[in-house]
């Protein structure tokens, strides 16, 4: 499993704690019972980017900002800023679903084979 | 103060959901089955349990509703026959992958096709490798009893394992024994309250269950889930001797009935080993050196004890009343085959006998015959067919 920082949990002590009994080198005797994650919202650090076979791309001069795309998207891939407006694609976790393409009024994302 | 009472199978598994009174019972009726939830929900109309009672529509939803229920955080109940625990499969695999220990009574019905009602082991000897302990049962006695040490086994932080507790449909599920039952306060005091240590219902360390697996951690946790299957054997055998000292009723992994000087032996499950025993005493009374072992925990299959238990005999049949269409063998006759092949125990001859089938009645006289073959063997040395069939028309 990859690891990046996880924005969503505060307590990193603890989540550091559990990590390992499901890190990728834990043994049979310590991996939790069933598969259970004692942790919320980890779904952040399994990156599913790699999935992709097509790639959305955004087109920031064509964007007017209306944010159709973020909440079409399935996977919260769309990041958004302080100030309320959609940053670049995270494509870390972007499966290139395409959804976000379809629903742009403003043809601000193209969707592109990934090469 | 046990209470003296006269009940059918059914009515004795559905008087133990009583007395365990579980958070919910998800359940879909079938034959023979099908009184188990019938009383059960006379005791929720009548407020004689807190049980929240699910009637779903199928048994896959009642597997489900038992799935969803157990990883709540709450002791979940279902019972099932033939074709609706074959419905129930892929959920059979999840609620024993995701280790939750859900508690089922398995009234043994045949499987269709052809479409049959009355009682043989297809249905449960399918499920055996799907990851359930499972409990069989002689008569209505030990149906309760199995269903009262249920909860205890399968909930064991050593085991976290699902249990099927099983007896054979309309032999004992529909016929009314006397019975020793156990004060409600004291079946309370034994199963105790239900302290999972994840569940999803914990707000105070909320957590994910049966998360997509990949084949880095899938692997791991199967074999854990393996280790939890032998571990079960110890704890039921702890279980068991805290019940025999509740109930003065004693339970093994199985029984040996006059086995100690016996020259062949029959093992079997369930009801026919009732019959069994009638025979064994009979012929005692010739003079023939003649026993019988019933086991009682199927898995974890007893390897080690069981092989030791046969060593001594010259000969051994093994009846199977499920066939594995597998030209070997049935299933029990396979189990124990290779128990004695794996704790390198090679001294008796065995043979296997499918008998029963579809709720064909196996009579003492059939037992006898086999018996009377074991004998022929243990004296010549020589087998002349392995895999057999006993009371189908040639």
């Amino acid at each position: 499993m990859n690891t990046v920082d996880c924005k969503c949990n505060k307590n990193s002590v603890k989540i550091e704690e559990k990590e390992k009994f499901y890190s990728p080198e834990v043994g049979w005797r310590d991996i939790t019972p069933g598969g259970t994650i004692s942790e919320a919202g980890n779904a952040e650090k399994f990156f599913t980017g790699d999935w992709r076979s097509m790639k959305p791309i955004w087109k920031k001069d064509k964007c007017r900002q209306c944010l159709m795309c973020y909440f079409a998207c399935p996977d919260t891939s769309i990041l958004i800023d302080n100030e309320g407006k959609r940053m670049d694609f995270d494509y870390k976790h972007c499966k290139g679903c395409g959804i976000c393409a379809k629903v742009c009024p403003f043809k601000a994302i193209d969707f592109v084979d990934e090469i | 103060m046990s209470i003296r009472d006269r009940l059918s199978g059914n009515e004795a598994v559905a008087y133990a959901m009583k007395q365990i009174n579980p958070d919910v019972v998800a359940a879909f009726p079938i034959t023979p089955s099908t009184e188990v939830p019938q009383y059960f929900s006379n005791y929720v109309a009548d407020g004689k349990v807190d049980t929240e009672f699910v009637p779903v529509e199928s048994e896959h939803s009642a597997m489900s509703a038992c799935i969803g229920a157990e990883a709540s955080g709450g002791r979940a109940m279902t019972a099932t026959s033939a074709n609706g625990l074959a419905l129930m499969w892929e959920l059979l695999y999840i609620a024993s992958g995701s280790r939750l220990p859900i508690v089922m009574a398995c009234v043994n019905r045949a499987l269709s096709g052809p479409i049959n009602i009355h009682n043989d082991h297809s249905d449960s000897m399918g499920a055996r490798d799907s990851g359930w302990i499972q409990l069989y049962s002689e008569n209505n006695q030990e149906a309760y009893d199995n269903m009262i040490m249920a909860h205890r086994i399968g909930e064991h932080p050593d085991v976290l394992l699902p249990v099927m507790v099983c007896q054979d449909g309309f032999i004992t599920s529909h016929a009314i024994e006397n019975i020793e039952l156990i004060e409600d306060d004291d079946v309370k005091r034994f199963i105790g309250e239900y302290k999972p240590k994840d569940y999803l219902l914990n707000k105070s360390n909320p957590v994910s269950m049966g998360p997509l697996d990949h084949f880095t951690h899938y692997f791991e946790h199967k074999r854990q889930q393996a280790e939890a299957m032998r571990n079960a054997k110890e704890v039921i055998l702890q279980v068991s001797e805290e019940f025999y000292k509740l109930t003065g009723r004693r339970y093994g992994l199985f029984e040996e009935y006059k086995t100690n000087d016996a020259e062949v032996c029959i093992v079997v499950l369930n009801s026919t080993a009732g019959t069994a025993k009638y025979v064994v005493d009979k012929m005692r009374q010739n003079g023939k050196k003649v026993g019988l072992i019933k086991p009682r925990v199927y898995r974890p299959f007893p390897v080690y004890e069981i092989s030791k238990a046969l060593a001594e005999f010259k000969a051994v049949a093994v009846m199977d009343k499920a066939d594995s269409f597998n030209g070997a063998g049935g299933p029990l006759f396979t189990d124990v085959t290779s128990a004695m092949v794996s704790s390198e125990t090679l001294g008796p001859k065995f043979i296997n006998y499918i008998y029963g089938l579809g709720g064909r009645d196996v009579k003492a006289d059939d037992i006898e015959v086999i018996y009377n073959e074991l004998i022929k063997i243990a004296n010549t040395g020589k087998v002349d067919s392995v895999y057999n069939y006993i009371g189908v028309r040639e």
